[in-house]
Parts: structure tokens; C-alpha cells; sequence
């Protein structure tokens, strides 16, 4: 499945937050999109995502604009992460895995056994069994995000969609997280996701897009796009990026890179 | 792996049927306990035996119940009484547990749209004008609906979150209808009309008669139907607006469609019996205490506990004093309290 940006304008009643968006994404990437607050990471999210209209531009699944689709078509296409958040409602964490199957339901019907089976699928795939008759809301974030990713995956979409899925998690939750979205990308799932962090665009992204004030600021590979001076650029930070001779498993022969805050005489990696 | 697998459907199972069988016992065996058990208590007295064999003789061919007077309280005065209970116990239970979804909040009640206070405003204004029981209840149906959809078209003016938009629009509609009540109030009649209209607002089930019973009954079905066919999509709408739309949800028409079926509900239950309160807000905490919010479970069970509930607090209305207490001041007076310890008692995100 190829997805495909045209000449995206996104933002809010007329107000463009982004434009001039435009890119391709083949099954197995992954593409981690990084900027400061504020500078439209949400907003070009639920553009993709269908949640509010593009002002210009195309949104093309294989080629087909998916501005008048269903919304089930539509999340049967492309599945959404949210950050780990609470329901209101004390659903249990095969119930909420199971809503990932809404897209693929009628009106008027309950998830079936086969629903159940993919569910069961989704939570092996993730091996967390464990949480399977647990309560969602009295989860802790970490394993919470690991739910909402089996959700996504019981609903079979071809592209994910993941705003900050690590933001509230503990270092090992981050790295286990990680490595499952880069596990589901080497199963053919094209994934875009939002991040805080370089090295998390270093060690999982095969593309990567920055995102200043100004709008895009770049487009390309990891180690191409970012470097040094557009981080400071960027963030307003001195960070110096080192190789860590740790062989990438991605890009052909390049080492893994790292960023490292840079102290100077006023502190740690300010200007 | 495969251990651990057979481990935990064993153990999803269990607990299902466990579940289960809590369901069936609520659903089944509570509602007919308190169906038969109301038959007896009032005025007239109507022994256990009297009672199976006049039932006996309605449904069983060839069988001939007690004539007479027993025959009258029993068909014409008491079940319908009771199945109106039930009925309206049931509807206000059932809308308040999809509204409460729907806004993502478990302190949301039936009335949340105006469909009470229209009910009111309508009821207010048969018996200014002197219209009969048949008259007032139309006019108070009518009336909760006109004011549910007048709250529906006025919040999709609104450029905001869409249930935001809905509550804040819902009480400036329930305040304007309270308001022209009060007026209504204010120039009736104080020895004859004014009276009537206070004693409708507080709720009763004293002028039940088997028609009336029957026309909210297909209104009920009407909108409680649907309702639970949505079941599911109702999961999934209370996980909020965007989340559902990204699980596939048409969350727009189906929140049409729950507010046309809570509405149905509500209204067919408030022309009946009068503005009764907390029934709707305080049932579906019970019922998701028990059983949990998936509302494949929680909306039978709501409708169990519910008409029980209702059906109990009648029977108390019936009997406490020689003259009637008013529905809805003991629905309030048994409800703020037991509200108070479901709220004590429950564990975070249950209530």
C-alpha cells in the first residue's frame, strides 16, 4: 500500500499551520516526525487521519483521495495510537482491544469469534497475554500504550499512526515500544509517528520530517536531515551527534548515531 | 507458549461465565420476584392464592379466575400500575446509561437534554388549557421531544467540541422550559390548576390506565431497541469523539441516533409519570458495578435493575401513608443517599 501526500495545507479554519507537504511512504517504512511544540505534528496527524479536512492538497491511498471515504473505510486503512490516556469507563483490556475491530463490523453487530481470534492475535504479537483480564484504567502508562497498540493492530490497518507513543513511558517501556513499531515495520506496516527525541529517529525511522515554526524544515534520511546545526536551529540547543560504532541494521553501512548535549560556560546544551 | 495461552482462555472464560451467571440471576429471577411480590401490597387486600388463580384464569384456558372486585384491582389497577413502573424504571435507566456514554461522563442523567423539563413545560401547559390525562400526556411527550430537538439543532451552531455543545445548549434549554413552567405556574389557577401541575412535576403513576401503558410501552420499544442493537458502537463512542472516529466510527450520526432513541425513552417514560429523577443517574452505576461498562451486558442489566428499583419505590409510594407520596421526592430521598454510598464505596473509574 502506498501512501501518498500531495502539496498538504493543513490547519484550522483557513488558518494554515502547514503546507507544501508533500511525500511517499512504501509498506515497511517508518517515518518519525520531529519538531518543537506548536509546530503542527497534531494538526498534520488528524489531517491524515481524516479528523479535520485538508485546506489543499491530496491525501492518496494507492493513488485514491481518501477525502469523501466512510469512516470505516478509513480505519480500516490507517489506525491511530493515541498517548496513553484514561477512559472514562473501566473497560477490560480484552473489551477495549476488541473496539480496534469496530471498523470491520456492522452497524448493528458484536464482535464475533473470529474478532476475538485477531484479538487474541494482536495480543500475542505484543506478548501480553499477562494483561488480558485486567482493567485498562488500572494499568500503568506503559503497559496501557502496549493495549492501545494491540488495539491498532487487531483493527488491520495497512499504515499506523502514533502521537508521542513514548512520551509517558519509562525507559525500558520507551525501548519495548520502540522495537515492537520497528518489528511491525519489517511485517509491512508503513508507520509515522511523532517524537521528542533524535535518537529515537536515528535508531527506528527510515524518514524522517522536521518541523519548525516556519513550516517543514526538512525531509529525507536520518542521518542526512539531522545534524547538528538544525537541531540548534530547531530546538535552540548545542548537542553534538557521535557515531556510536554500533552497526545500523537499517541503512546500508552506517553506524548508529547518538545525540549528546553539549555543555558550555551557561549550562547543558544551551545556546 | 501455548501453555500460557490455554492458561488465560481458561481464565478469560471462567470469569465471563462467572459474570454470566450474575447476569442472569439480576436479569431473570429480580424483576419477576418484585413483579409478584408488588401484586399484594395496598389497599385492597389480595391473597397469594386469589392472585395466582386470577392470573391463572387470564392465561390459561378454561381455568375461571375470582370474579368481581379482585378482578378489577388485579387487571384494571394494579398491573398496569406495576408494568408501568417497570416500564418507566426500565426506559430511564436504559437512556441514562447511553447518555452517560455518549458524554463520556457517569454523572450524566436522561434529562440532560431538556426532554424532562420540556416534558414539564408540556404537561404545564395541557392543564393550564384544561386538556384531559390522554391530552396532558401527548402534550408532555411532544413537548420533550420539541425540546430535545430544539437543544440538537441549536448546539450544531456551536463550533465546538459536539458534546460540550450539546450539555451546555441542553441547560439553556431546560432553564428556559423551567421558566416558562414557572410562569405557567405563577398564572394558573391556584385552587384547581396550579395544584395539578406541581403534583404532575413531582412524578406519580396514580393515573395509569392500561392504554396509556401500552402506547409508552411501543414508544419504549421504539427507541430501546435500536439502542441496544448499537450496543457495541456505544463501547466505543464513550472512548470520545476522535478515538471513535479513528476505530471507524460515524460518531455524528450515531450520536443522532442515540439522542433520537434516549429521547423516545425518556419522553415515552416522563408522559406517564411525571418528572422522576436520579432513576437514570443512579442505575447505571449499580448496573456497571456489577457487570462492568460493556454495554452488551450493562444495558440488560440496567433494564433489570432499573424496573425493579422503580417498581419498589412505588410500591412504597402506594403503601408508606394512607394518601399518595409523590415519585419523584422519594426517588430523590432514597436516591441522594444511596447515591452517596455507591460513590463512597466505588473504586476510581468505576463510578
Amino acid at each position: 500500500m502506498r501512501f501518498e501526500l500531495k502539496g498538504l495545507k493543513c490547519g484550522y479554519s483557513n488558518q494554515a499551520v502547514l503546507k507544501g507537504i508533500s511525500f511517499t511512504m512504501e509498506p515497511g517504512e517508518v517515518l518519525c516526525v520531529l519538531g518543537p511544540n506548536g509546530t503542527g505534528k497534531t494538526t498534520l496527524f488528524k489531517t491524515i487521519l481524516g479528523l479535520i479536512k485538508p485546506l489543499e492538497g491530496e491525501i492518496l491511498f494507492n493513488g485514491e483521495n481518501s477525502i469523501h471515504w466512510p469512516r470505516s473505510k478509513m480505519a480500516q486503512m490507517i489506525g491511530y495510537i493515541p498517548q496513553a490516556h484514561n477512559t472514562s469507563f473501566p473497560f477490560g483490556v480484552m473489551d477495549m482491544i476488541l473496539m480496534g475491530r469496530t471498523a470491520h463490523l456492522g452497524n448493528f453487530s458484536s464482535p464475533t469469534k473470529k474478532d476475538r481470534r485477531i484479538a487474541e492475535q494482536a495480543i500475542d504479537t505484543l506478548d501480553i497475554s499477562y494483561l488480558a483480564n485486567r482493567i485498562f484504567t488500572e494499568l500503568s502508562g506503559g503497559e496501557k500504550q502496549l493495549v492501545l497498540i494491540a488495539r491498532a493492530l487487531a483493527q488491520e490497518p495497512k499504515i499506523l499512526v502514533m502521537d508521542e507513543p513514548t512520551s509517558a513511558l519509562d525507559f525500558g517501556n520507551q525501548l519495548k515500544v520502540l522495537s515492537q513499531v520497528r518489528q511491525l515495520a519489517h511485517q509491512g506496516l508503513t508507520i509515522i509517528m511523532a517524537s521528542h527525541v533524535p535518537d529515537h529517529a536515528f535508531f527506528y525511522a527510515t524518514k524522517v520530517m522536521l518541523l519548525s515554526q516556519g513550516g517543514l524544515f526538512g525531509l529525507g534520511k536520518a542521518n542526512e536531515i539531522i545534524t547538528e546545526e538544525k537541531l540548534r536551529e530547531l530546538y535552540g540547543v548545542n548537542v553534538k551527534i557521535i557515531q556510536t560504532g554500533i552497526k545500523s541494521d537499517y541503512d546500508d553501512d552506517s553506524e548508529l548515531r547518538m545525540c549528546v548535549p553539549l555543555q558550555n560556560k551557561k549550562g547543558w546544551g544551551l545556546k | 507458549m501455548k501453555n500460557n495461552n490455554e492458561n488465560r482462555n481458561g481464565l478469560a472464560e471462567s470469569q465471563t461465565e462467572r459474570n454470566l451467571r450474575k447476569v442472569y440471576f439480576v436479569v431473570i429471577l429480580l424483576p419477576i420476584l418484585a413483579f409478584i411480590f408488588s401484586f399484594p401490597l395496598g389497599r385492597y387486600p389480595i391473597s397469594i392464592p386469589d392472585l395466582l388463580s386470577a392470573l391463572a384464569g387470564k392465561i390459561v384456558p378454561f381455568v375461571h379466575g375470582p370474579e368481581g372486585v379482585i378482578n378489577t384491582v388485579i387487571f384494571q389497577v394494579r398491573l398496569p400500575r406495576i408494568i408501568a413502573a417497570m416500564l418507566v424504571g426500565a426506559a430511564l435507566s436504559i437512556a441514562g446509561a447511553a447518555y452517560q456514554g455518549m458524554f463520556k461522563n457517569p454523572l450524566v442523567s436522561p434529562d440532560i437534554l431538556g426532554a424532562s423539563s420540556g416534558a414539564g413545560l408540556g404537561a404545564a401547559l395541557a392543564i393550564f388549557f384544561s386538556l384531559n390525562v390522554v391530552g396532558i400526556q401527548v402534550s408532555a411527550f411532544v413537548f420533550s421531544l420539541l425540546a430535545v430537538i430544539a437543544v440538537y439543532f441549536l448546539s450544531n451552531k456551536i463550533k465546538r467540541d459536539p458534546t460540550l455543545a450539546l450539555v451546555l445548549t441542553g441547560i439553556l434549554v431546560g432553564t428556559l422550559c423551567s421558566s416558562f413552567t414557572s410562569l405557567l405556574k405563577y398564572m394558573a389557577d391556584p385552587y384547581d390548576k396550579l395544584p395539578a401541575i406541581t403534583f404532575w412535576l413531582m412524578g406519580s403513576l396514580a393515573t395509569v390506565s392500561p392504554k396509556n401503558v401500552i402506547s409508552s410501552f411501543v414508544i419504549m420499544l421504539a427507541g430501546g431497541v435500536p439502542l441496544y442493537l448499537l450496543r457495541w458502537r456505544l463501547n466505543v463512542l464513550s472512548l470520545g469523539e476522535e478515538e471513535g472516529k479513528t476505530l471507524g466510527l460515524e460518531t455524528g450520526k450515531l450520536r443522532l441516533a442515540v439522542i433520537i432513541c434516549a429521547s423516545l425513552l425518556t419522553a415515552g417514560a416522563v408522559s406517564i409519570s411525571g418528572l422522576i429523577g436520579w432513576v437514570g443517574l443512579i442505575v447505571p452505576h449499580l448496573a456497571r458495578m456489577l457487570v462492568g461498562p460493556n454495554y452488551k451486558v450493562l444495558l440488560p442489566v440496567s433494564i433489570a435493575i432499573g424496573s425493579v428499583y422503580m417498581l419498589l419505590v412505588d410500591d412504597l409510594a402506594r403503601c408508606l401513608t394512607s394518601a399518595e407520596i409523590p415519585l419523584g421526592i422519594l426517588t430523590s430521598i432514597i436516591g441522594a443517599p444511596f447515591f452517596f454510598a455507591i460513590l463512597l464505596r466505588g473504586k476510581k473509574g468505576l463510578v
